[in-house]
């Protein structure tokens, strides 16, 4: 590759080495972290039957609410308009631009990232959009502005951050993006300290310190959200308490000595 | 009783966005439970010493119980969707009583002791230490929540504020913070059998004269067996059905029923109440020893059915919870569900066409019906989800001519609660009550000018003296609420000889 004869000076190197190690260690904070969280939440146990109703009667029906949840925002939608609005927006390009970046990350390209491609470059304005949406709600919406600690106004920033410098980076300053993917894919195969050498543009750099800060909060932060929309007994559990007996362990533990019938789910 | 000194709020012309009034609801509480009335539950007579150390570990030890409240004091991503859906909010304007501000009296300490950033940023991220400020402020505005559910109906991760506002009087009253009004009436049930401390011979005596006071308006003898054994059905029903207006006229309206129906049934001396204020409290056990007298009173009584009157949290704790507490009940009839709605009951039997209703009886009344919180949201009715909502309603209109619903957002499972659930209902928190009622009041306010509903309806203890009490006080009469089966029991039509189905 071109950059192999390129000279590379301590700068670079520093440089290299510093987000490489910044990138190891954030990942291994998000997968671990929020593993744990994700664990913590499986082995709580639910010693009561509590979905919001009217619910599901069947296994099949609660998927059903939960996608409708995830993708769609359903008790959000029936709660307020303009925050579902610009939370839809938001979500639905940042994951549009999420699939973008993975050509970052492998090669060869997946047809699918090839086809997001347009999409990705683009949406990340609707992201901002959305963003800045929510910002104004938080700051202009007096119910909300009540509610809003120092975290909440961090977290859309940092995002801010992120999808500014992404699009900075993508339309006005530029950067050898190639370069950059052959850092990033010598980082996924582990070439300790032979990786190859990362562009040093500003907004690049801004950017990516921002990703890392990013997965480094996710598992202490309110983007616990994102498992726990899955783990909420009020829209995972299904209605059926007369029919199934349901019991937690640490009930059967305290009170039932003898063998009563539990279920699990 | 103590003259008001508070203002009902005005009906709202139209949907307006709530102006915070911050502090405003801040006080006291409700009165503290007496130390003989804790000590009886199982919990401190007052506030012990060391109260802070106590209530942070009781608060990680339900942390490990409750998934409920783990994922919820994570998730919440303070979105505001919640912000202006709770009733004491509409009423009060107090920001605290916005369902996440009332979570957040507990997040901030949940952040401060369990969470990583929480120690580390505790002003960054909101946390605070749990002061004394803190455990007052618990105090009251737990105190202000009547754990209805519909904040959860509109978060967008389910996030319901009763299962925090529960964990949080769970741990007050570990520290010797009890509420009079719940912790005094647990004890009644298990001194006494019902919340209004009514002992047998009284409760005999007052069914009796139900008895005869039909028999002198039917002619007719209808029965109210009280522990007779070997009858079919085990009746649970809110001992406020003994001898509160207008619950009497449901209790009445069951047994016209059962005896139409040529049912054998019964109620029971030692289970006789529905009601459940261990769920109020937040405490698993006392909410399982209430549970488990129904399963005594089953099984002494050796029936095979148990059908539940018309309560609402009492339906929540007999259908969603008193399998898991009590159950199994395999030595009950398995065909049908245990327990069973009243109105479950009545709606097969029109159906069936075994009894018969002369709609024309209630043409005197023009009908709405308030879906009670804890049905709506936390409970079935029949096979189908949302079964609830329309076996009530299709009662009533079996039974008269004249029919409304109120607003869409204000029924099924967006209704709004009567103000006096969870706890709340008793005249120290008066103000409250009176505030919380606003929404209700301004939808039966609609259908009163639209449709002139002369009635509203409705499948729950509690809702009916809290409307009986605050009615007046938004310029109805007190007598607008009415139960659903003294809409049946006037449509039924009675007749002596009654075949037994077979």
């Amino acid at each position: 590759m071109r950059l192999g004869c390129r000279k590379r000076d301590v700068f670079m190197e520093f440089w290299t080495a510093f987000y490489a190690i910044s990138f190891y260690i954030a990942t291994f904070i998000l997968v671990f972290g929020l593993g744990y969280k994700i664990y913590q939440y499986a082995v709580t146990p639910t010693p009561l039957k509590i979905p919001t109703t009217p619910a599901p009667v069947t296994n099949g029906g609660v998927v059903v609410r939960i996608l409708l949840e995830v993708v769609f925002f359903k008790s959000l939608f029936r709660s307020n308009k303009w925050i579902w609005l610009f939370a839809m927006i938001f979500h639905l390009a940042l994951w549009i631009v999420l699939i973008r970046h993975l050509r970052y990350f492998m090669d060869p390209v997946w047809a699918l990232v090839v086809l997001a491609q347009p999409f990705g470059k683009y949406g990340s304005f609707l992201m901002l959009f959305g963003l800045l949406g929510l910002l104004a709600r938080r700051m202009f919406v007096t119910r909300i502005y009540y509610i809003s600690s120092p975290s909440d106004y961090l977290m859309l920033f940092l995002l801010l951050v992120i999808g500014i410098s992404g699009v900075l980076t993508s339309f006005v300053t530029r950067t050898d993006i190639i370069q950059f993917k052959a850092f990033m894919l010598s980082v996924l195969s582990f070439d300790f300290f032979s990786w190859q050498a990362m562009p040093t543009d500003t907004m690049l750099l801004v950017h990516l310190t921002a990703v890392i800060l990013l997965m480094i909060i996710f598992p202490f932060s309110k983007l616990l959200h994102v498992p726990g929309v899955f783990f909420s007994p009020t829209r995972n559990q299904v209605d059926n308490p007369r029919e199934k007996r349901h019991v937690a362990p640490w009930v059967v533990k305290k009170f039932e000595t003898s063998s009563a019938p539990t279920s699990s789910e | 009783m103590a003259k008001a000194k508070f203002n009902t709020p005005e009906f709202r012309p139209y949907p307006t966005i709530p102006i915070l009034k911050p502090g405003v609801m801040k006080g006291d509480g409700p009165f503290l439970a007496k130390p003989d009335m804790q000590e009886a539950l199982g919990f401190p007579g007052e506030l012990i010493d060391d109260w802070h150390d106590v209530a942070i570990e009781k608060m990680g030890d339900l942390l490990k119980k409750y998934r409920s409240l783990r994922v919820f004091l994570d998730s919440c991503v303070k979105c505001g969707a919640c912000t202006d859906k709770c009733h004491y909010m509409i009423g009060t304007n107090d920001p605290k009583n916005m369902p996440v501000a009332r979570q957040d009296l507990f997040r901030q300490v949940y952040r401060r002791h369990f969470t990583l950033a929480g120690k580390l940023f505790p002003k960054l991220v909101g946390a605070k230490d749990l002061t004394k400020d803190v455990l007052d402020d618990w105090y009251n505005y737990f105190h202000q929540c009547s754990q209805c559910r519909r904040c959860s109906v509109f978060c967008p991760y389910g996030i319901d504020t009763a299962e925090i506002s529960m964990a949080a009087r769970e741990i007050l009253d570990t520290v010797g913070l009890g509420q009079k009004y719940c912790n005094e009436i647990i004890p009644k049930i298990y001194k006494i059998g019902n919340n209004l401390g009514l002992p047998k011979p009284a409760l005999a005596n007052t069914l009796e004269g139900l008895e005869e006071d039909i028999k002198d308006e039917t002619g007719i003898d209808i029965k109210m067996p009280l522990d007779v054994e070997g009858a079919d059905i085990l009746l649970i029903t809110p001992s406020a059905d003994f001898f509160a207006e207008p619950h009497i006229d449901g209790l009445i309206g069951y047994a016209k029923v059962f005896h139409q129906a040529g049912a054998s049934w019964t109620m029971s001396s030692y289970a006789s109440e529905a009601a459940n204020f261990g769920m109020f409290i937040g405490s698993y056990e006392n909410m399982r020893k209430v549970s488990l007298r129904i399963r005594e009173a089953a099984l002494d009584l050796k029936v095979k059915r148990i059908i539940f009157g018309e309560c609402g949290h009492a339906w929540r704790v007999g259908y969603s919870f008193l399998n898991t507490l009590a159950g199994p009940f395999d030595f009950l009839d398995t065909r049908y569900p245990v327990p069973q709605h009243i109105c479950e009951y009545t709606y097969d039997l029109i159906q069936k066409g075994v009894i018969k209703l002369d709609k024309s009886a209630n043409d005197h009344r023009r009908l709405t019906f308030h879906d009670s919180c804890n049905v709506a949201r936390a409970t079935r009715m029949g096979d189908k989800p949302g079964g609830q909502f329309d076996i009530p309603r299709e009662i009533i209109k079996a039974c008269c001519n004249y029919y409304y619903d109120m607003e869409p957002d204000t029924i099924k499972d967006q209704t709004y609660c009567c103000g006096g659930g969870g706890g709340l209902l008793t005249d120290d928190l008066l103000e409250l009550r009176v505030k919380g009622a606003l929404p209700r009041m301004e939808a039966l306010k609609q259908v009163v000018d639209d449709h002139k509903v002369t009635h509203m309806a409705a499948i729950c203890a509690i809702c009916k003296t809290q409307f009986a009490k605050i009615l007046p006080y938004y310029g109805f009469q007190m007598d607008t609420i009415i139960s659903v089966h003294q809409l049946v029991g006037d449509a039924i039509v009675l007749t002596t000889d009654v075949k037994t189905p077979g």
